[in-house]
């Protein structure tokens, strides 16, 4: 039995779920919980009761490392320019699909 | 203090185009399902099936919606209040298919709202009052073992229209036991207070499992979940004792269904017919 005194609060997880018609997980919002199984308990009956999803994800806000508002600039915007990274520039044969 | 914070970058959003969209695909659990009474169903049976069933998933769901504003984590809050939708929703389907085969064309409000203590058929187990936190996860574990085994068996009714109900609760329960399930083994693990308490909370509402038993045998399911969940938990199992006179099924009750009657009915009795 683990007698040490529980944190204040419990530790904050962000919570993605992948739709009914989605490929990939996207993030919905965030929640406490104590444990990462409860916060899978959770993430369904606070994200998913309106029959959303599929599958879910939850990780601990502290280990997302995400980039900063300030890094913006120099993160996206050198992107914004080179439209030649767009595979646009080809002729796609016509019995290639999904494309 | 920990060193947790929402991301900004997640928490902005990016004007939430796509980003969030209601489910869709809704089913209606009764969808081309034969509402007419097979010839060799007996109706009254059928009804006192449909009734009894209702009633403890009506009462259930009242004692867990009186957790709301008072739960210890909003998150919890949320979650005994989806059990508790359950379980209204599962009452609401009893209640009308009760009121298609008993003769009486009543429909669901009828039955939650104009039918006094001594006309309920739920088990009194469902009535008690909350309590502390454990004693409810006591109590949803207890119930929802022995419900989630009696829908599965009536999951195989000849009656399709209970058949299809129990299928739908069948889902629901598992749900429910596992959550009365992983908090059992939180507390019952966790710090000696919690233990105590879980403890306590067990030995409070095994006394009432030979009800449950008289209404539905399922001994075997209850008893094979219990023994795992104590273990994994690290509780000692609560003393057997002799089973408490009287049955909810005969409609002898607690002193603590009136009351809580009265708050469910209250409005809906002075306001007859009213729609909201």
């Amino acid at each position: 039995m683990n007698d040490t005194p529980a944190p204040a609060d419990w530790p904050l997880y962000e919570v993605f779920v992948r739709g009914k018609r989605g490929l990939n997980h996207v993030h919905v919002g965030s929640l406490h919980a104590a444990d990462d199984r409860m916060a899978l308990t959770h993430a369904r009956d606070l994200y998913t009761r309106r029959n959303e999803g599929v599958s879910i994800w939850v990780v601990r806000s502290r280990h997302i490392t995400a980039s900063t508002r300030d890094e913006k600039d120099p993160f996206f915007a050198p992107n914004a320019d080179k439209v030649y990274r767009h595979p646009t520039f080809y002729d796609i044969p016509d019995d290639v699909p999904h494309i | 203090m920990h060193d947790d914070h929402l991301h900004p970058s997640l928490a902005d959003g990016d004007g939430g185009d796509a980003r969030w969209a209601f489910g869709t695909g809704f089913e209606d659990p009764l969808h081309g399902v034969d509402t007419t009474l097979p010839a060799h169903v007996d109706a009254a049976e059928l009804a006192a099936n449909c009734l009894a069933l209702a009633d403890d998933a009506l009462i259930g769901a009242q004692r867990l919606a009186e957790w709301t504003t008072r739960a210890p984590e909003l998150e919890e809050e949320l979650a005994l209040a989806n059990i508790a939708l359950d379980l209204l929703g599962q009452a609401r389907l009893l209640y009308a298919r009760c009121g298609q085969v008993d003769g009486s064309g009543r429909d669901e409000d009828a039955y939650a709202y104009l039918r006094d203590a001594a006309d309920f058929r739920n088990v009194r187990l469902a009535e008690l009052p909350n309590g502390d936190f454990a004693f409810t996860i006591a109590r949803l574990l207890l119930l929802s073992t022995w419900r989630l085994a009696h829908l599965t068996r009536l999951a195989a009714s000849p009656d399709p229209v209970l058949a299809a109900i129990a299928a739908k609760g069948v889902k629901e329960l598992t749900y429910h036991r596992q959550y009365a399930a992983e908090w059992t083994v939180r507390l019952g693990d966790g710090t000696e207070e919690s233990h105590r308490r879980m403890h306590a909370a067990l030995a409070r509402v095994v006394p009432w499992l030979p009800e449950l038993y008289a209404a539905h045998d399922a001994r075997e399911e209850v008893g094979t979940v219990l023994a795992q969940v104590l273990d994994t938990a690290g509780l000692a199992p609560p003393a057997v004792v002799p089973p408490l006179p009287g049955h909810g099924r005969n409609g002898e009750h607690t002193e603590h269904l009136a009351p809580l009657l009265a708050e469910l009915q209250g409005v809906a009795r002075a306001h007859p017919g009213a729609t909201w």
